[in-house]
């Protein structure tokens, strides 16, 4: 019996976006409702499959019922069902946010781009088959470009420029990767390319190697590692600051897609590939979570702020991801949700500060809600930079814990706490000046307040609300967190699912 | 054979590389079509090469060539045209709003535009 409702989270958007685009296109009121049901109903399908997948059963889709090696499947275990659950929820806030401050009045097709780039990012999630990536990856970027334009604009069409020719770069390196992989294994489903990697003579993996290094480079680009992050602070300060929110999920895909490959395909003890991850992505970790904090420091934008700051987030990330132990990387899925909620939080805070008084970290007079808002950006700075109470505390104890028996673990502790006051320092200059440099202001100076609407503050408060439970559930979420690290580290389950061996 | 599909791949790529490294955006659209060129043939070598095999079955056949690469690139040549088109119109209009077909953005950028939202900004020059 097929479980039809994996393929759901794909097929949904799929329907919706060309029905928005073709039945409603100058109906913004329809369209709304239409998008909203539409998340909605998918928050509902994807914690649905989240709780199928707590059994630890790993289901397998087969499209046109084609068995595996010849068709294309979607793949569903503990990792995509958090991955999907986790999109939909941070989807789910952004389009409150979006519709509640009127950002899809401010161009055309936000909400069909936006189930596009949902589709997209879904399909990446759930597929088995490497090509089937590329394809989803081509789907949620070329949604993200639109999105990117969204409102226009002469800066942040330029800035779309770089962020569309790095990421056509991106997808023609995959391309060569998938190439060069499929020369040599002579297939494209990553079950059987797992097999196949692991019979190989050693005397026959230089092509392999390759391949395995290119593969990695694609998706570093996309998880914006030092020194492939270039693209990263100018297109997420220039867009609008909902779709930077949203595209906290997209480097995650880039991260989801390192702990997938580097799992199954070429795992940790593939003695063929030994060396060639783990060696390279650990320093570009330390590097990228050091700039990115640094760039905390730095930044003269609140826009760029929050987009440094999800570069460090994603540093911390992928040192977790790096030490490809199973410790570390149930530690890594317990940061990446932390990590996605929390940098979608702070840009939609950035969006609330740049409606009010302008994105330049400045001293301005009060804004109105200057106290509420910067109460959130106080809470959303404690959860970036990795404080008490909040969960980037408690993910970075994990990452730290699980860095303990590490020989790299003296850099790696010392980076990460470093790194740490440097973020906490420049978010607190950037709050102090935005928030407290403003009563310096006469009172007359005070812009007279604009009408305020509640939506954008519940998307907001929705988001940290899930900050604050990821932190109280701490521990069953760290449970489902381990439990998924070991079946990563188990791949012969995953193997037996898809190719429908024995025991399925 | 070989040397003629493998020193294409490389001429191709060598090119488009060249030309991404430009300063204009029109070259460096160019380099990516040339790119994506390199990699269609380069997809379509990877089920070896072989000449006059039909791909799919058929009763007369002595052998096949490998009909999936065939697929894929036929998926590749059509995103990478798409993507083409996209980009080719997302360069064109920022060229139009800024006058300005630079693929970076320097500091010295002094055109007249910011978003709405963000009054601040146009002062301040950062890029």
């Amino acid at each position: 019996m097929i479980n039809h409702l994996i393929i759901l989270p794909i097929v949904l958007p799929a329907i919706v976006a060309p029905f928005i685009i073709m039945v409603i296109r100058f109906h913004l009121d329809l369209q709304r409702i239409f998008s909203l049901a539409a998340t909605v109903a998918l928050v509902g399908i994807t914690l649905t499959l989240l709780a199928q997948a707590t059994t630890g059963d790993i289901q397998v889709y087969e499209l046109g019922n084609w068995p595996a090696p010849f068709g294309i499947v979607l793949v569903l275990d503990r990792l995509s069902a958090l991955m999907i659950a986790l999109t939909s929820l941070l989807a789910l806030a952004v389009l409150l946010y979006v519709i509640g401050s009127d950002w899809d009045k401010r161009g055309r097709h936000f909400h069909a781009l936006f189930q596009f780039q949902l589709m997209g990012v879904m399909g990446a999630f759930l597929t088995g088959d490497a090509f089937n990536l590329f394809v989803f990856f081509e789907v949620l970027l070329i949604a993200s470009y639109g999105l990117m334009i969204h409102g226009g604009g002469a800066r942040r069409l330029r800035a779309g420029v770089q962020y569309v020719v790095y990421n056509l770069l991106g997808s023609t390196l995959f391309l060569f990767a998938l190439g060069t992989l499929y020369a040599v294994t002579g297939t494209l489903n990553m079950a059987d390319m797992a097999e196949r990697v692991a019979a190989l003579p050693a005397d026959e993996t230089a092509l392999l190697r390759v391949g395995a290094i290119l593969l990695l480079l694609v998706f570093a680009i996309k998880a914006a590692v030092l020194p492939l992050h270039f693209w990263l602070p100018l297109s997420y300060a220039n867009a609008p600051m909902p779709v930077a929110a949203l595209f906290a999920i997209m480097t995650k895909v880039g991260a989801y897609s390192i702990l997938r490959m580097y799992t199954l395909v070429f795992g940790p003890e593939l003695a063929i590939t030994r060396g060639l991850v783990e060696d390279w992505l650990l320093p570009a970790a330390l590097l990228t979570l050091a700039a990115g904090s640094l760039g905390i420091l730095g930044a003269r934008k609140i826009g760029k702020l929050v987009a440094f700051a999800a570069i460090a987030s994603m540093g911390t990330l992928l040192i977790a991801i790096s030490l490809f132990t199973q410790v570390a990387t149930g530690a890594a899925l317990y940061y990446v949700i932390h990590s996605t909620f929390a940098t979608g939080l702070m840009f939609l805070i950035a969006d609330l500060i740049c409606q009010r008084r302008g994105g330049l970290i400045d001293a301005t007079p009060p804004m109105p809600q200057n106290g509420l808002i910067a109460s959130l950006f106080f809470a959303g700075a404690i959860a970036l930079a990795g404080m008490p109470p909040l969960s980037g505390f408690i993910g970075k104890l994990l990452v730290m814990d699980a860095a303990r028996d590490a020989p790299q673990a003296p850099l790696i502790w010392g980076v990460i706490l470093i790194a740490s006051l440097i973020a906490m320092v420049g978010f607190a200059r950037a709050g102090s000046m935005i928030f407290w440099k403003s009563y310096e202001f006469a009172p007359e100076d005070a812009p007279t307040p604009a009408p305020t609407r509640a939506l954008p503050f519940v998307a907001v408060f929705a988001l940290l609300g899930a900050l604050v439970a990821l932190s109280v559930f701490s521990g069953p979420v760290s449970t489902y967190t381990e439990a998924t690290a070991a079946q990563l580290f188990d791949p012969s389950a995953y193997i037996d699912a898809v190719l429908r061996r024995a025991g399925q | 054979m070989e040397l003629l599909i493998a020193s294409a791949v490389g001429v191709l790529t060598t090119c488009g590389v060249y030309l991404m490294l430009r300063q204009r955006t029109f070259p460096v659209i160019i380099g990516l079509s040339l790119l994506s060129y390199a990699v269609n043939v380069f997809l379509f070598a990877t089920g070896r090469l072989a000449l006059n095999l039909p791909p799919i079955l058929s009763d007369t056949a002595t052998g096949y060539t490998d009909p999936l690469p065939q697929a894929l690139v036929l998926t590749a040549i059509v995103i990478s045209f798409g993507m083409t088109a996209v980009v080719l119109m997302i360069a064109l209009s920022a060229y139009l709003s800024s006058r300005n077909d630079r693929i970076d953005m320097g500091v010295d950028d002094t055109y007249d535009d910011e978003q709405d939202s963000d009054p601040g900004a146009n002062a301040e020059g950062d890029a």
